[in-house]
């Protein structure tokens, strides 16, 4: 695999920019592999390189039935935080945090990883105490955050209406300096790169089918480029899984919904921060492009179109207007939909299933992106070892029979 | 925006009237007390996900306020029937499979792009017999 440097970009410079390598293979599959990644995603490719990079497992595939990061990778507004309210999630998602402040580095891709910090807004007491009991959870965990006021809010981002005019007053928020936005297409190629270099075959428009299952063990799967032998096999296919883990003989506590976002024309810089409320509901950032990018909460019904009702996306907008008034003549440019597999209790599922040697990684519903390093390292180091990763573990699907759920509703930013 | 046939009101309504209250037909155990956690946790948390024909509760928050039932696809989004409390679907998946091998039933297909509009003469016609 050829390294990227500026050096290289001038060296190829000189050939007109012709002979860069391709990012990555297109194999063919081969019979058997030691392991199989079901779903080409961000969680999935980031899987396959640490098991590649950190555990030396290369015989593994990444069965994709669309082309890579072409889901929710591809469709979420790239927001990175870690200020969750309890131990287990707080631990994870700092885990991802931490990864992500070494990403470009460690996989020679630039993903635009930028820390501008995250701003979740009060508008009422009640949100104003919430925030102070998580900001406090956040800094027992050693995770960086403070609380301000209306006019730390104002200060920060002067174009937003802080003013007591408004119909929800801001009040105040909680601020995550270390949060930001990173490139989400380039988190899943650079993985991609990364794992295939190691010598991890990518398997692009190949759809899985079903599981091969011997004595309560999986052995492999079909697809429909034939069938694939595998020891391991971990699922990370996000709004599909129900559908996979149907195949597999056993539900999940899992809903699909679409969520939808939206992005503006291009504006020169005017917002250099991540502003989330969860009370009038809708988050907005803006990429290095200049376009704002716009979401908010899922819709409410089950579906699997990656598409969604328009109500949602007037609500999402009022909201925005409501706290950016100068924004109510930009055009937005374009809207679409994923699908988010949500779970009751707003957490992942990390999980061991009733099939052994079966694993998987789903339910991240809204706010997957975020963990993609996290999830991936702590997934592969489970597959690698056979046993649920420390900060794995509390996130296993014997929680819904336990009791021992994991309540995000509140930090997870977007209501479902 | 769905068009949603009530089958209450009678009459076709927009979709904000309205609120999606996840799988129907799920039955609370008769005795709560009694159930394995396992049972009890199924009840509480695990829902059917099909990707396809979904049967689900609806209310229609700011008409009659009366919960009722939808049958969905969930890729295509098209309402097929909508039904009162306590009837039973007349459209299923396994009925629209053994119709499709007959082939005198076209099931919508995932390319609509106006989200339930071309649906009304689907629902209005099962809406008439519930």
């Amino acid at each position: 695999m050829q390294r990227y440097s500026g050096f290289g970009l001038v060296k190829h410079a000189l050939s007109h920019h012709e002979n860069w390598q391709r990012q990555w293979r297109n194999p063919t599959p081969k019979k058997e592999y030691d392991v199989i990644i079901v779903g080409g995603g961000g969680h999935g490719l980031a899987t396959a390189y640490y098991l590649a990079k950190e555990h030396g497992i290369t015989n593994v595939a990444v069965i994709e039935k669309g082309w890579l990061g072409g889901g929710n990778t591809a469709r979420n507004t790239t927001i990175v935080r870690s200020n969750y309210l309890w131990d287990e999630s707080a631990a994870l998602y700092e885990h991802a945090m931490k990864l992500w402040e070494g990403l470009s580095q460690d996989i020679n891709y630039n993903v635009m990883f930028s820390q501008r910090g995250v701003l979740n807004l009060g508008h009422t007491l009640q949100d104003m105490r919430d925030i102070q009991r998580r900001v406090n959870a956040n800094r027992l965990n050693g995770i960086d955050g403070e609380v301000l006021d209306a006019r730390g809010v104002q200060e920060l981002v002067p174009i937003m209406d802080c003013s007591k005019r408004a119909r929800y007053p801001v009040m105040g928020a909680s601020w995550q300096p270390r949060a930001g936005v990173a490139r989400h297409d380039a988190v899943a190629w650079g993985y991609a790169r990364g794992a295939d270099g190691h010598g991890v075959d990518l398997l692009q428009q190949t759809e899985v089918t079903g599981f091969k299952i011997v004595d309560g063990r999986v052995v492999g799967v079909h697809t429909n480029r034939g069938d694939i032998g595998a020891k391991t096999v971990g699922c990370v296919t996000a709004g599909n899984s129900s559908v996979l883990a149907n195949m597999a003989g056993f539900n999940l506590p899992l809903e699909s919904h679409p969520l939808q976002a939206l992005v503006s024309e291009p504006l020169k810089p005017i917002l250099d921060t991540v502003v989330m409320s969860n009370h009038v509901h809708g988050y907005i950032s803006q990429s290095d492009k200049g376009d704002l990018v716009i979401g908010a909460g899922i819709d409410g019904y089950n579906g699997y179109g990656q598409r969604g009702s328009y109500p949602t996306v007037e609500h999402t907008l009022q909201a925005i207007v409501e706290m950016f008034p100068i924004f109510s003549r930009v055009r937005m440019n374009r809207q679409w939909g994923g699908i988010v597999d949500t779970c009751p209790d707003a957490c992942p599922i990390l999980s061991k299933t009733p099939v052994k040697g079966l694993y998987f990684n789903c339910g991240w519903g809204t706010g997957g992106f975020k963990a993609t390093p996290g999830s991936g390292h702590a997934f592969a180091w489970s597959l690698a070892k056979g046993q649920m990763h420390p900060l794995a573990a509390p996130f296993s699907i014997d929680r819904f029979h336990s009791g021992a759920l994991i309540d995000e509703h509140g930090a997870a930013g977007v209501a479902h | 925006m769905f068009n949603i046939y009530c089958p209450y009101c009678e009459e076709h309504r927009e979709e904000e009237e309205f609120h999606p209250k996840g799988q129907a037909h799920i039955q609370r155990p008769t005795d709560p007390d009694a159930c394995s956690d396992k049972a009890w946790g199924d009840y509480l948390f695990f829902r059917d996900n099909p990707r396809g024909i979904h049967h689900e509760l609806w209310v229609h928050a700011v008409g009659c306020r009366k919960f009722f039932n939808i049958t969905r696809h969930t890729v295509s989004y098209a309402i097929l029937e909508t039904y009162k409390m306590g009837e039973q679907p007349t459209i299923t998946a396994e009925s629209l499979a053994s119709e499709e091998k007959q082939g005198d039933v076209q099931v919508a297909d995932g390319g609509l792009q106006t989200v339930g509009a071309s649906d009304n003469s689907v629902s209005e016609s099962k809406g008439a017999k519930v």
